[in-house]
């Protein structure tokens, strides 16, 4: 049957607060809108819960090792003194930065989702919004993706203010306003990947074979070049094995967005970060459908 | 109608709100839920599907709201070919599934609140039509309590609400008054009485024979995955060929009992035995169990218990099936 038929939506005698049926494009957008504003209206609701579990950890992070260090003369980073110190506050706030978008795609969508497709089974309701079901997946990314960037703009300050040591920031703004959405969208991304394919029995391995080790071997409190030196028969093998780590081209594509910190190549970074957002949406978007539809 | 007014070439067309043709759905693993299912549903009718569980009606019901891929056969819902084109298919119905789906990170209003926008309402619309609706079902007192709060009726009601909000062409309730309790599953039937009475196309399942027949203009009698019967609730229950039903309980061998009560009481035009009981369908109602009593005590049974009921839709599936609904 041929859709451009256009029958009436309403029932006959039910009124006609919506009328004539509206095609798939226009529909799909404001159901997609919609679905944002529901998100971000939840997200204004629960602020009491987003705060804290987006604030604490990367302060924790930058307190004890950029303030509660240096204070007790306990050196990080190969070295001590302020130079040594404040090089290393320099490298931690790209990795702070990146640990909390990494983390808001994991905590944003991957939790809520696989609550929702394990117990609650609230998402059936939404994914029945007129519009096509990957489109609903994409949503969860945009509204992940959002609240990553929220909190990238909560946690630089803390990370820039709080070492006892100067930071040295220097920002690139076109690298800065294109890298860090780019982060977002992938670790978001990540978020619905993940959060299609764990089992709420199983989240906790999500997090201590998964996401810890992501974190730890992210580059967060180091550069991928200080790595070349751990090597087993004249091999860099752990300065190449990170490299499948998304987090990694975070940290360092954040060092090269807004301190004086050496980097990896830009070019490198960009690249590798699309590629990861491309395989997370493929992923994530096919695990989505494949959840709801039967 | 108002909607025969715009008298459209196609309006005889549009009275029919589903039709599926050879629908089928085979999951992996080989299991035909649903078999060459023909539905056709008209405009303002409420349409039951009655059968026990793992008859297929939850399966049919996802294959007409688009979260079901069918295997093979076709499905137009509200004008609309579902399987090729779901995202539009979607403005057109309404689903109020088994489970509950409420927003739990919404109050009761802002679900129907941000339903209405999902289905393209503005902000004012769909603020003013929720408060309507949370008064049409007795919720406005509730309007900004979690959804956890509320019984299982009222998140029932909450259900149905949001699903006609949009104003849907069809409205589908899977097993709706299922683990609803007594005064509950009554305040729903009103409410679909009410929805009926408005015009509102309505598809439910259920396995509650009482609802199929108290609220459907039309049942579908479905077993494994197909459809044994099909009409309005009195023609099914007039095609059983009595008016009324014997149930007979007693010691011994009851397929034996059957055969014998079947033979000797006069009227009987049908005796099987169905679990623990053997149940008679017969034409007058007199004198009927006298004899029924007299025959048994003769063939060497003694009866322990004895009903007389009319035909019901659970006398017409067991016609149909020899089982009883209730698993």
């Amino acid at each position: 049957m041929a859709t451009t038929a256009t029958p009436r939506t309403a029932d006959a005698a039910a009124g006609s607060l919506t009328t004539a049926r509206r095609n798939t494009a226009t529909a799909s957008w404001v159901a997609f809108k919609a679905l944002l504003l529901r998100d971000l209206t939840v997200l204004r609701k629960q602020l009491n819960e987003f705060l804290p579990r987006t604030l604490l950890q990367p302060f924790l992070l930058v307190f004890v090792f950029t303030y509660v260090f240096p204070k007790i003369g306990q050196g990080v980073g190969g070295g001590t003194g302020p130079a040594a110190e404040s090089a290393f506050a320099t490298l931690l706030v790209a990795g702070v930065v990146g640990i909390t978008i990494l983390f808001q795609g994991i905590q944003s969508v991957a939790l809520p989702m696989v609550q929702e497709f394990g117990y609650t089974k609230e998402i059936e309701d939404r994914v029945l919004a007129p519009l096509p079901v990957s489109l609903v997946a994409a949503g969860k990314v945009t509204s992940g993706a959002i609240q990553g960037l929220i909190a990238a703009l909560l946690v630089f300050p803390i990370a820039a203010v709080v070492p006892a040591n100067d930071v040295h920031l220097q920002f690139n703004w076109p690298v800065v306003l294109t890298l860090v959405p780019l982060a977002c969208i992938t670790s978001s991304a990540l978020g619905l990947t993940f959060g299609t394919r764990f089992e709420p029995r199983t989240v906790p391995m999500m997090f201590g074979v998964i996401v810890i080790p992501l974190t730890f071997l992210g580059c967060v409190y180091y550069s991928w070049t200080a790595l070349g030196p751990i090597k087993i028969w004249g091999f860099s093998w752990l300065k190449w094995l990170v490299l499948v780590n998304p987090l990694v081209y975070m940290s360092e594509g954040f060092r090269g967005a807004f301190t004086t910190a050496d980097h990896m190549s830009l070019a490198v970074v960009y690249l590798a970060l699309a590629g990861f957002a491309a395989l997370f949406l493929y992923l994530g978007i096919n695990g989505f459908k494949n959840r709801v539809l039967s | 109608m108002p909607a025969e007014a715009a008298g459209t070439p196609d309006s005889a067309r549009e009275e029919e709100v589903i039709r599926t043709e050879g629908l089928t759905k085979v999951f992996p693993g080989g299991v035909k839920a649903v078999d060459n299912l023909d539905l056709s549903l008209r405009r303002g009718e409420i349409f039951g599907l009655l059968g026990p569980n793992g008859a297929g009606k939850t399966t049919t019901v996802g294959m007409l709201t688009s979260m079901v891929i069918p295997t093979e056969g076709s499905a137009v819902v509200g004008g609309v070919d579902v399987i090729a084109h779901p995202a539009l298919a979607k403005q057109a119905i309404g689903v109020v599934p088994q489970t509950n789906t409420l927003d739990r990170s919404l109050s009761v209003e802002e679900n129907l609140y941000f339903h209405g926008r999902f289905f393209g309402m503005s902000a004012r619309d769909a603020k003013t039509e929720a408060t309507r609706l949370l008064e049409k079902f007795w919720l406005t007192d509730r309007a900004s309590a979690e959804v956890l709060e509320l019984s299982g009726g009222m998140a029932q009601r909450l259900m149905v609400a949001r699903a006609v909000m949009h104003r849907p062409a069809i409205l589908f309730l899977d097993e709706p008054t299922a683990g609803l309790d007594p005064q509950s599953r009554i305040a729903l039937w009103q409410i679909l009485h009410e929805l009926h009475a408005e015009g509102q196309t309505i598809l439910l399942t259920t396995h509650y024979m009482e609802e199929a027949d108290q609220l459907c203009n039309r049942v579908a009698i479905m077993d494994h995955g197909r459809i044994l019967a099909l009409d309005t609730p009195g023609v099914l229950k007039r095609g059983v060929g009595a008016d009324t039903i014997v149930t007979v309980s007693a010691d011994g061998h009851l397929d034996e009992l059957a055969g014998l009560l079947e033979a000797r009481v006069p009227g009987v035009t049908n005796a099987k035995r169905v679990d623990s009981t053997v149940q008679l369908l017969a034409t007058g109602s007199k004198g009927v169990l006298p004899a029924v009593v007299t025959a048994a005590e003769q063939g060497g049974f003694t009866v322990t218990d004895l009903s007389l009921a009319e035909p019901t839709l659970e006398t017409v599936f067991i016609n149909l099936t020899g089982k009883e609904l209730r698993d």
